[in-house]
């Protein structure tokens, strides 16, 4: 016979189930399911205005990597669509450690208040993170562009006798990825600090470590979860950044999101479309994972 | 020589940087509210202090449509994702591990972790084939996907003050003859309002911003504010998207402030 | 299995527990927090639960509350069986330890809730509010929160809920331990003016031994998931039956002895009357109150030979440590004199002796 709290216990798995259906089902519906249809119509053949015929094809995943050669037809490497990868990748790296260079300081500048004023400087933090990412990206472009209000200022102030050119350049878009981005990076980063005993400092001190020492040999290896986090939190959204690169990098200097909506847009190729966001979600999956195993590991010894 | 005193936690240069950081982080901003009150065309130089602008957005129909479009998909994710996110949180908080909780988790934070140009992308496609199958072209596709992404949101503030709820209270209850219906009428749902209204207010305003899933289902004609604002920047600068923006930048402002009113802990 | 000793000691049986077991986890890694433990309590006892943190008295409490189920056993309520019964159906109610009051209610309404969920008419429910408040003298703070209370004030407030349904049992879970010194004495005393008063049966739980012996009319000792004694606070102070017992509940020396026609020839050398002897063969322990050790001056008769081996002023009392001829330690407290240090040394060499009835014998 069954006894009370077994029954208890099967009625509460019961219960998480039940009550938990109906938000699954739509997260099945909207935002899981949906994946699937994009990995079939990546084996399928593309119709000519757009959408798909059901005829299965390796070409969209041939056509991340090679492209047909205009004139004899035969296969070579796709050259426009590495750089692109590439772009995104380097411009993710570069962007996730400018965050950390910055945001560290800032995340450990907040932490270390009172709490009063701890709250204050946090919810300024989370402002950012909470506004429309295309209102911040179209405001720290006004002031960068070439018209910008930077330029303006610098002219008339008489520092430079010609604007700097930056819209539509890699710089352009870096910035705006780290101003877009940085809140990301701070508020994990502030989570770990927050829990950091700063006792260890003054045990530190004590044991004659300088400045420098104490950042290197204590700080660092003890936050080292919130700096992985951080990174993580920043260099994923980055690597599928949509709206940031197509306001900041113009046409031409594309990122793989921007990539990918082209296939759906003018490019008429769904099933490119598709193998390039599998591949997104791969290469993303890849970095969250490491992250889990990371963090998992970390706790293993803590 | 005179020294500042020693404290352990300043490292050197680091307030500096960041108060360097929210310099940046916030004059932008201020450029974009300041310049939306701009009397000129520029969007460069400051020629006097007019609503003009204000003008020139509400009376243009694209914009009140946007606006009240993206009003309705907002107010509908919300109430949606946070009804189903409080049931999500009491089926999931509070019990021991049960076979299945990982997956359950990982489900409700999938919107997260998938990079939304994929989910776009998946949307379009699934989106595209019912639209041409059943012909409806409605706000529905827009309402149940924002919905599904800002159940992660509005799951978060509820899961943590289920987790932080004193089960001793519900105990309490049952001893005091409260049948569990009553137990959660009468002291589970009153204590879980504020983040229930928490989660709603981030679910909100995640909506609100939500600018790539949308672009990518819209029917033809059902810009939100967000996507009107992209289509402008992709022709000329237009200051009265500056109007707009600053509009969307104190709704966000409001709704945060009474977010944090709603979860602050109260001693 | 210790047997309820003295029956109920007044009349009739308010809750039976009986052959309660509760076990953890299964094969080797089992743990039996309550191991067949049988109680009876009372009509209007006051019944108090007395152990130290683990050994079961709080899992006790809670099935008789209907929040924990028994593995196995039974638990009775006015001689009906309750232990299938959801708490919400047990005419018992309980003070947590940690309060339980409801944050989003004022105190008039979480006193009013358990007679509202019972569904009395709101005429009654407001009457009864009335009347509990005046019991805990909280009149004045009807309107108010939860928490713009005083630790006292709420502690206070837990207890007038409980009562208000007017429970057959109220269950307290360790309710003073939150408080400090001061305000612990005071509830000690309004608890028991509240349970004189209301004549409802009161089973306490607590690991504080002083809480036991001042409020109490019966205390059953427990340790690690079985009963060890129960009795009154006189019965058990004075005649433990065991080790635990005798050293849980005050302070006691343990004197290494054998049994010779009714009296114990210590180990230390010396004959000394004993009581609880139960013809117990071999060695045994003898318990004596460190109160209830005379010391006297060496060589008077019957004296046992003991060297002073440290001093420790307390104040009121003055801890004299010695050992006895075998290297037993014991340690007596004597009333400090008013003035001086009462001629005594260390390494002074003096006799001992015990109080008439103070050495018992113990059970194991």
């Amino acid at each position: 016979m069954a006894t009370l709290e077994e029954e208890a216990e099967v009625q509460s798995r019961r219960n998480a189930w039940l009550l938990s259906a109906p938000a699954l089902v739509v997260l099945f519906a909207a935002a899981a399911g949906p994946l699937i249809i994009v990995l079939i119509y990546s084996f399928l053949t593309p119709a000519t205005y757009g959408n798909v015929e059901w005829i299965f094809s390796l070409e969209g995943w041939k056509g991340i990597v090679f492209q047909h050669d205009i004139f004899s037809d035969n296969l070579v490497l796709a050259d426009a669509n590495l750089v692109i990868f590439w772009r995104s990748v380097k411009l993710s790296f570069i962007t996730t450690v400018l965050t950390f260079l910055v945001g560290f300081p800032t995340a450990w500048f907040i932490a270390t208040r009172s709490p009063r004023a701890r709250a204050l400087w946090l919810f300024l933090i989370t402002i950012p993170f909470w506004t429309n990412l295309l209102i911040r990206t179209f405001a720290i472009n006004q002031i960068i562009r070439n018209e910008g209000v930077l330029n303006t200022l610098l002219l008339k102030v008489g520092v430079i006798s010609e604007p700097i050119r930056l819209t539509y350049t890699d710089t352009a878009l870096l910035i705006g990825m780290v101003y877009v981005y940085l809140p990301l990076m701070v508020l994990p980063l502030f989570a770990t600090i927050d829990r950091f005993d700063m006792r260890l400092l003054e045990a530190g001190y004590d044991l004659y470590a300088n400045r420098w020492q104490i950042l290197r040999r204590i700080i660092l290896p003890i936050t080292r979860p919130g700096i992985i986090a951080g990174s993580i939190l920043v260099f994923v959204p980055c690597l599928g950044a949509y709206v940031t690169p197509r306001i900041l990098g113009g046409g031409k200097n594309m990122m793989i999101g921007n990539f990918i909506d082209l296939q759906f847009g003018q490019g008429q190729n769904w099933p490119l479309g598709s193998a390039l966001s599998i591949t997104l979600l791969i290469i993303v999956t890849i970095a969250l994972l490491a992250y889990v195993r990371t963090i998992g590991g970390e706790n293993r010894h803590g | 020589m005179a020294r500042r005193s020693f404290s352990v936690t300043d490292l050197p240069g680091f307030s500096t940087v960041a108060m360097m950081v929210f310099a940046a982080l916030y004059a932008p901003m201020v450029v974009l509210v300041v310049y939306s009150f701009n009397q000129g065309q520029s969007p460069a130089t400051w020629e006097g202090f007019s609503l003009d602008w204000y003008r020139v957005a509400w009376a243009n129909d694209e914009v009140k449509n946007a606006t009240v479009n993206s009003l309705i998909i907002a107010t509908c994710a919300a109430i949606l994702s946070t009804a189903l996110a409080t049931l999500a949180a009491l089926g999931t908080t509070r019990r021991k591990g049960f076979k299945g909780q990982t997956f359950i988790y990982a489900m409700i934070n999938q919107p997260l972790m998938v990079p939304e140009i994929v989910t776009a992308v998946a949307l379009l496609l699934v989106t595209a084939a019912i639209k041409k199958s059943t012909g409806y072209t409605g706000l529905g596709y827009l309402i149940v996907a924002h919905a599904a992404f800002c159940i992660p949101f509005a799951y978060l503030p509820i899961r943590a003050r289920l987790e932080g709820m004193d089960l001793t209270l519900e105990t309490a209850a049952a001893d005091l003859y409260a049948s569990p219906w009553q137990t959660f009428r009468r002291v589970t749902l009153p204590l879980l309002a504020p983040a229930i209204f928490a989660g709603a207010m981030l679910a909100f305003v995640t909506s609100l911003d939500d600018v790539v899933i949308t672009e990518f289902i819209k029917s033809p004609g059902q810009d939100t504010l967000p996507t009107y604002m992209l289509g402008q920047l992709r022709r000329a600068m237009k200051p009265d998207v500056n109007a707009i923006s600053t509009a969307l930048l104190a709704l966000t402002l409001v709704l945060l402030s009474l977010f944090y009113l709603l979860t602050r802990k109260k001693d | 299995m210790i047997k309820n000793q003295g029956g109920t000691g007044v009349g009739k049986t308010s809750v039976e527990a009986r052959q309660i077991a509760k076990h953890f986890g299964q094969g080797e890694a089992i743990v039996k927090a309550l191991d067949n433990v049988s109680v009876e309590i009372g009509q209007g006892e006051f019944f108090t639960l007395l152990g130290p943190s683990g050994c079961g008295k709080t899992t006790l409490l809670r099935m008789i509350a209907g929040f924990e189920s028994p593995t196995s056993g039974q638990i009775l309520l006015d001689g009906a069986d309750i232990t299938p019964l959801p708490p919400n159906r047990r005419p018992v109610n309980t003070v947590f330890q940690s309060y339980a009051l409801f944050p989003h209610l004022t105190v008039a309404q979480n006193i009013g809730f358990g007679l509202e969920m019972q569904g009395r008419p709101a005429a009654e429910v407001k009457d009864r509010v009335a009347r509990m408040l005046a019991l805990v003298k909280l009149e004045p703070m009807a309107g108010r929160k939860t928490s713009q209370l005083s630790g006292g004030q709420q502690q206070r407030v837990a207890l007038a809920r409980a009562l208000a349904p007017t429970p057959k049992v109220l269950l307290l879970d360790e309710p003073l331990s939150a408080l400090d010194l001061k305000l612990r004495k005071e509830m000690q005393i309004e608890l028991k003016r509240l349970q004189t008063e209301t004549g409802i049966t009161f089973v306490f739980v607590t690991h504080d031994q002083e809480e036991a012996l001042t409020m109490s009319d019966r205390i059953a000792v427990m340790s690690a998931g079985h009963l060890q004694q129960v009795g009154t606070a006189r019965e058990i102070y004075n005649n433990p039956v065991n080790r635990f017992v005798a050293s849980f509940i005050g302070e006691s020396n343990f004197l290494p002895a054998t049994l010779e026609a009714g009296k114990a020839r210590l180990k230390a050398g010396g004959l000394v009357e004993v009581s609880g002897a139960k013809g117990q063969t071999g060695p045994i322990t003898v318990a004596v109150r460190p109160e209830q050790v005379r010391i006297v001056a060496a060589g008077e008769p019957d004296a046992l030979p003991a060297t002073i081996t440290n001093l420790v002023y307390f104040g009121t009392d003055t801890h004299c440590h010695v050992d006895l001829a075998d290297g037993t330690e014991v340690v007596a407290r004597l009333q400090s004199p008013a003035t001086g240090d009462a001629g005594l040394e260390r390494g002074g060499k003096v006799g001992l002796r015990f109080a008439p009835g103070a050495a018992q014998v113990l059970g194991d």
